[in-house]
């Protein structure tokens, strides 16, 4: 993408420098053409009159003002073929695992949205092995979901876990502000898994400059394009984290003097999350894009403009929780939601999915009653003290983000905890149902 | 009207954005629509600022690879929409193009599709004869599209008054073809045919009185028509965070109030939700006619992915479709989710022209704009003494859940019907969250819905609702008590306050909207149960001890909730009604 054409011209003034833009007087440049300034990739963001404004992807950090820029007339593009599968590439699509250049077709990257009416009902699910989304929060193919997670959190070995797992054909992570420690964790559990020919990442680390993680997302979702509408497949998109991407967006725009609006954020920042979630889709062709997403957020604040906006645009968020009780993470059945999972469970699940799931958490959270209840020096009733060893049990052998079993097991699992602890009557499920699955007396 | 024109041309000087500034060499005027003339297509615009010999134009695409110098056309038109027979069941995009027949799997840049098709031939009634005399909106004909009356009227734009020296006999016609002509004042004719535009930012008022509304508005949801009515040509707004099931219950409107004609406005949000609508409503039967919901149904569809400029286009092309079947005497409703979205394209725009912001970088005529466009709903009554009208319902999203934001404080000013959708009942599955306290009617306070009320469901039923309110906020005040001095440091009778108001909330305002028969509630069968519920308050009971009061309330609860999901009056209906007396029976103090 960065080879440029003979007798190109070649400015040398450069007129203004921020920390992320430069601007120069030049001709006949379109707007969001790309640029490089000393040899660092950069995009026109504005142009007035032969002024024009870029911002540099690389940081303009010892940008001199009579740097050479050069126009590539075009906007940037990512070189899309079968050769994608198995590499790690940077936010400009070149290869960092010591591999070929790709050979491929050259596509420009955040291209046109689908027309709505071309869209097809999601309507299969798309499975992790983790109960606390199966069985609680079923993900459907075509669907955006987000974790709303505390730094702190283990989300990155969560999505590696996804990614291992899941049913796609392929998996295309987007790695926004890893640490290098992170990015060696992805490199090294792709490897290990042996999984490493159906996935592929595009990785920009803490150690390349902010501004480049802007192009990662439209990288990422422009190869999972050219799978799910070219080869028809199930392509799973993971991008983490979303918050340095919003946060890179809002360094751009405060230097290029926009007004903020809440938390520091550009008042665009709806319409800039929305066009990059709503890459997924469901073709009726049967390729399909999945997005799961990580979003850290602040001491679990989902009102700050990051997670606030992104909640508007995605089907759904999953929390991740430590629960003391069994020492491990879970999946928090209470805060998390998947609004497209009615359109699958018991339809392309079995049939007692929906009565088990709700089942299950209500049992839940009539234990966190009873747990409240302790806290508070009252007495408890059998039943809450039945609900509470249940609690413990469904944590540990479902929500627990280590457990690893298909959706059938999970509701086997599920029916054998309500026989340890309950009567019938006090799961309140449909009779037929409990006729069927109900465990038999020992 | 059309004589040909020189209009003004321009090139492009700056791009910011979907932002472009235009040099031009002759008048502009605001809101005029101009096309850019990029490489191979042209990509429409609007003016959004004029300043000296630059119009600020908003493109309604991708701005991507244009270049200053790049020329542009001005058309002397503003923003207009497409009227005529064959807009029902059509998906549309923000700015009238019909997305089901453009090409791809992809939205093309500049692929603008017809709104209408003038070539379909439709069945022409004419109501009128040659000498009568006729203004803008008079009827001149009428076909029937979908099996709805749809009239063809006297071009909204024609001023003055007009002979009608021909018009065409009984038959089928195309809808391009001249269907009658007029004369005016000094003889000028003018063709008419099925089709006419209009510019959608402008208001069409072709009616001649505009009355307080006083029609209820059936909308089935308990919650709204019991409580917190609506009306024929009332306006009413959603606010609530995400996941508090502001579409579901817009979608649940959208399938079950009586109306005519639905337009529904997806402006900004998720493209999976308008996939939803696509799929269902061509299945799903109009309780009213028995035939598919679709064909009463208008989609606009502008999903967030779609160019942000046409977000604000959208509702107002959704509005003045709207207006086109008001003014054929029908009762249209309008819905737009989210006009947040909309409020925010606002916003974008405001600060890319360096505009001094309002709060939260909102520009400062936000409320104006807003109660603008919620004026233009109404009820109306049309020259010919028919009525018509409009009622709008708008959802907010409001950041982070806080209604203390600009657009929801806007919409509250303009609108006259509050639903909150609480994120407190949406947590406990208490379905639709609309919080029965905090939300409000105007409506049900005017003299003239109330006359309505008492004479078309029952002499005494605002007195009912007011009851009903005040029971539910003695419920709440009973439940602050208990928590604060446990079951057993309050009297007997807080719990059963506290329970009476469970009953109002599990029996009336919570509703399934995903069961056959709960989620449509008719106003006869609210009437029933209303006054069922009413007599459980009225009744008093006598426990032993507080222990008693919730097992005892939710066994009634649970009789009642079978009620709900039976067929009203039907067998299984009474039974539960009966098994519901015998319970009351039980601790029934004589």
């Amino acid at each position: 993408m960065r080879e440029t054409k003979a007798f190109q011209k070649i400015y040398t003034r450069i007129t203004q420098i921020t920390k992320a833009t430069c601007s120069l007087q030049a001709e006949d440049v379109g707007y969001e053409e790309l640029a490089s300034i000393n040899g660092r990739l950069a995009q026109v963001v504005k142009i007035m009159g032969d002024h024009v404004t870029l911002q540099v992807f690389g940081g303009t950090e010892g940008i001199p003002s009579n740097a050479e820029v050069m126009f590539f007339g075009h906007p940037p593009t990512i070189k899309v073929g079968e050769d994608l599968a198995g590499r790690f590439f940077n936010a400009f699509g070149e290869p960092i695992d010591g591999g070929p250049e790709v050979e491929g077709e050259e596509r420009e990257t955040g291209g046109p949205s689908v027309n709505p009416v071309r869209r097809k009902q999601p309507s299969e699910l798309i499975t992790t092995g983790i109960a606390g989304i199966d069985l609680n929060n079923t993900i459907v193919t075509g669907q955006k979901i987000p974790f709303f997670s505390d730094p702190d959190q283990p989300y990155n070995q969560v999505m590696a876990m996804v990614a291992l797992r899941a049913e796609a054909d392929k998996i295309i992570l987007g790695g926004m502000g890893l640490t290098n420690d992170d990015y060696l964790f992805y490199k090294n559990v792709f490897d290990n898994a042996g999984a490493l020919d159906r996935i592929i990442s595009f990785v920009n680390t803490t150690e390349n400059p902010p501004v480049e993680r802007l192009l990662v997302p439209d990288m990422a979702l422009t190869a999972a394009e050219y799978f799910a509408v070219e080869k028809n497949e199930k392509v799973l998109v993971l991008l983490t984290d979303m918050t340095l991407y919003a946060d890179a967006l809002s360094i751009v725009s405060n230097r290029m003097d926009q007004i903020p609006s809440k938390d520091s954020m550009p008042g665009s920042l709806y319409s800039d999350l929305a066009r990059i979630y709503e890459k997924a889709v469901q073709f009726p062709e049967g390729g399909s894009i999945t997005i799961i997403a990580v979003t850290t957020i602040s001491g679990g604040d989902i009102t700050h403009a990051i997670p606030d906006n992104t909640g508007y645009i995605t089907e759904g968020q999953l929390f991740l929780r430590r629960d003391s009780d069994i020492g491990k993470v879970i999946v928090d059945p209470f805060r998390s939601l998947s609004r497209l999972k009615q359109l699958v469970i018991g339809k392309k699940t079995r049939e007692d999915h929906p009565q088990v799931m709700n089942a299950a958490i209500r049992l839940f959270a009539d234990a966190a009653n009873a747990k409240t209840k302790l806290e508070n020096g009252f007495d408890l009733t059998h039943y809450d003290e039945r609900t509470l060893h249940f609690a413990k049990e469904y944590s540990e052998q479902l929500l627990a983000i280590d457990v690893n079993m298909n959706v059938d097991a999970m509701l086997n699992t599920a029916w054998k905890l309500f026989e340890r602890h309950f009567k019938p009557a006090e799961v309140s499920i449909r009779e037929e149902l409990v006729n069927k699955y109900w465990v038999k007396e020992h | 009207m059309s004589a040909a024109q020189n209009y003004t041309a321009g090139k492009i000087t700056g791009i910011i954005a979907n932002l472009v500034i235009v040099e031009v060499d002759g008048p502009v005027s605001q809101n005029e629509i101009c096309f850019i003339q990029s490489e191979s297509v042209k990509l429409m615009a609007e003016v959004i600022k004029v300043n000296d010999n630059k119009a600020y134009v908003q493109v309604f695409e991708s701005t991507r690879g244009l270049k200053p110098g790049t020329l542009v056309e001005f058309t002397g038109a503003m923003l207009e929409v497409t009227l005529g027979p064959g807009l029902l069941s059509r998906n549309y995009d923000g700015l009238q193009h019909n997305l089901n027949t453009m090409e791809g799997l992809f939205l093309k840049k500049g692929d603008y599709t017809r709104a209408l098709d003038e070539d379909c031939i439709w069945p022409f009634k004419p109501v009128v004869k040659a000498g009568d005399v006729v203004q803008a909106g008079d009827f001149l004909g009428e076909t029937i599209e979908n099996q709805v009356r749809h009239r063809i009227m006297v071009p909204f734009k024609f001023e003055d008054r007009y002979t009608v020296k021909m018009v065409a006999e009984e038959g089928e016609y195309e809808a391009g073809n001249t269907i009658a002509v007029l004369t005016d004042r000094k003889n000028n004719e003018f063709d008419i045919t099925m089709i006419q535009k209009w510019p959608v930012k402008l208001a069409v008022r072709s009616y001649r009185e505009k009355p307080r509304p006083f029609k209820l508005l059936e909308t089935k949801i308990r919650t709204i028509d019991t409580l917190n009515p609506i009306v024929e040509g009332g306006t009413g707004f959603i606010p609530g965070p995400f996941g508090s099931g502001k579409t579901v219950l817009q979608h649940a409107i959208s399938k079950q109030a009586d109306a005519d004609v639905v337009i529904i406005a997806a402006c900004g949000e998720r493209a999976n939700e308008v996939v939803e609508i696509f799929a269902e409503f061509p299945k799903l039967d109009d309780p009213r006619t028995g035939r598919k919901l679709m064909e009463r149904t208008i989609i606009i569809a502008n999903t967030s992915n779609m160019p942000v400029a046409s977000r604000e286009a959208s509702v107002y092309t959704a509005m003045t479709i709207g207006e086109y079947y008001r003014s054929m005497g029908l009762k249209v409703l309008l819905l737009a989710d989210s006009t947040s979205r909309w409020a925010q394209a606002l916003r974008e725009m405001s600060n890319r022209m360096e505009e001094l912001p309002g709060p939260d970088g909102f520009p400062v005529d936000l409320p104006a704009i807003i109660s603008n466009f919620y004026s233009r709903a109404g009820y109306v009554y049309l020259n010919n003494g028919e009525t018509g009208s409009i009622t709008f319902i708008g959802t907010v999203s409001p950041a982070g859940g806080n209604l203390k934001e600009p657009v929801t404080e806007s919409t509250k000013k303009a609108a006259r019907c509050f639903y909150a959708l609480s994120q407190q009942r949406a947590d406990s599955k208490r379905y639709p969250a609309i919080d029965p306290i905090e939300s409000y009617s105007k409506y049900i306070e005017y003299p003239e819905l109330q006359e309505y009320l008492a004479k078309h469901v029952s002499e005494d039923w605002v007195g009912k609702v007011m009851q009903v309110r005040n029971i539910l906020i003695r419920g709440k005040e009973a439940a602050e008590q208990i928590n604060i001095l446990g079951d057993d440091g309050v009297p007997m009778d807080y719990h059963q306050i506290l329970w009476k108001a469970e009953v109002i909330d599990f029996v009336i305002l919570q509703q399934d909207a995903f069961d056959e028969i709960d989620r449509s509630t008719p106003m006869e069968r609210q009437h029933y149960m209303l006054d069922k519920v009413l007599e459980v308050y009225h009744t008093d009971f006598s426990f032993e001890s507080f222990e008693e009061v919730n097992p005892f309330f939710k066994r009634i609860i649970n009789s009642f909730r079978q009620m709900n999901y039976a067929v009203f009056r039907s067998d299984d209906f009474n039974r539960h009604e009966k098994e519901l007396h015998n319970i009351i029976e039980e601790r029934k103090t004589a």
